[in-house]
């Protein structure tokens, strides 16, 4: 069975798009993206502190893997626009993930900001991941707006709560032609797993790994999740039923002892 | 008498401009690249990069931009996110 995603013309190989941040150390990363195989990564940019140059987290990230900045720190278009161009010009290819966020409570993401960051993004040749709240007429506007990818969240930010927007993301998923990546929310590989079972092209996974007991291993079981929920989906799910049917042939063959 | 600021500057021994880097005040005598600048600071080239005054500037140009008087700069790196 060929099953290939394909965003922005690049083959990707891995389901499962990993987020760098909250890990006690960099040295952990380059065993975690081979434990979970992950190739699609996430970064963010900051100032430098000129007291205190910290070492430099592209030195951890593999040649192979596909980096995706994020424009986290950005409250509206233009800041997300201006974060985008700063960091493409690091050198590091033309992914960019579109984070626009001005609550500081639950870290929603603004819809109409992403949209407008998007199209310009998009027209300047930027391969455009907006992260964005489950929205159908949204998320066709991101479409519209050149987006490579949608990817709507499941629970707010570094919450571990799950997939609470099931029931959009399977909207999304039915009725956008973009590869849908749920990002956000996903808390265990149980629900990294639910997620691709309902059609989702990928998951992106950051604060269930980073803050994990095992961040290594942890990386792995959800690596293993996204394959089995995507196999899962391929493959066709049964029909869930509301009464029980046996699994075995139910004709008797011992006689009553009644 | 009056002298124009770059004279007076110079009779009075103030060869010193005073620029932002991430928004931190810093004293630097004239005449500096900011390639040369970049460099006493010890940052590496292909992991950094500079907005000047609101614009970026690309590593090929660092050193034929001398730094000037009230310059904004931000010199940002990739740390890790998600």
């Amino acid at each position: 069975m060929v099953d290939q995603l394909i965003i922005g013309g690049r083959k990707i190989k891995s389901r499962l798009f990993l987020g760098t941040g909250k890990f006690s150390t960099h040295q952990i990363i380059p065993k975690l993206i081979e434990s979970s195989g992950a190739e699609v990564v996430t970064v963010a940019l900051r100032r430098i502190n000129l007291d205190a140059p910290e070492e430099n987290m592209l030195n951890f990230i593999p040649e192979e893997c596909v980096l995706m900045p994020n424009t986290s720190g950005a409250r509206n278009a233009d800041e997300a626009i201006r974060i985008a161009r700063l960091a493409k010009a690091m050198g590091c290819g033309n992914w960019v993930k579109i984070e626009v966020i001005a609550d500081n409570k639950y870290l929603l993401p603004d819809n109409l900001e992403t949209i407008r960051a998007t199209e310009v993004l998009a027209k300047e040749g930027f391969v455009v991941l907006p992260y964005m709240c489950p929205d159908l007429m949204d998320a066709k506007r991101l479409r519209d707006a050149g987006a490579a990818a949608v990817m709507p969240l499941g629970a707010p930010i570094g919450t571990n709560k799950g997939l609470q927007t099931r029931e959009l993301v399977k909207i999304l998923i039915a009725e956008i032609e973009l590869p849908i990546v749920v990002d956000a929310g996903i808390g265990k590989p149980s629900e990294a797993a639910a997620a691709m079972e309902l059609g989702a092209a990928a998951v992106l996974v950051n604060t269930a790994i980073a803050t994990a007991g095992d961040p290594v291993v942890m990386g792995r079981a959800f690596g293993k999740a996204v394959e089995a929920g995507r196999l899962a989906y391929l493959s066709g799910l049964g029909a869930t039923k509301e009464f029980a049917e046996a699994s075995s042939p139910l004709t008797g063959f011992l006689e009553s002892v009644v | 008498m009056h002298l124009p600021d770059v004279a007076s500057a110079f009779l009075l021994g103030g060869e010193s401009l005073k620029i932002k880097v991430n928004g931190q005040e810093i004293e630097l005598e004239r005449n500096v690249t900011l390639s040369e600048f970049l460099d006493s600071r010890g940052f590496i080239p292909e992991r950094i990069v500079v907005e000047r005054n609101l614009e970026i500037v690309t590593a090929e140009a660092w050193n034929q931009i001398f730094l000037d008087d009230g310059d904004k700069l931000e010199i940002l790196s990739f740390v890790g996110g998600g």
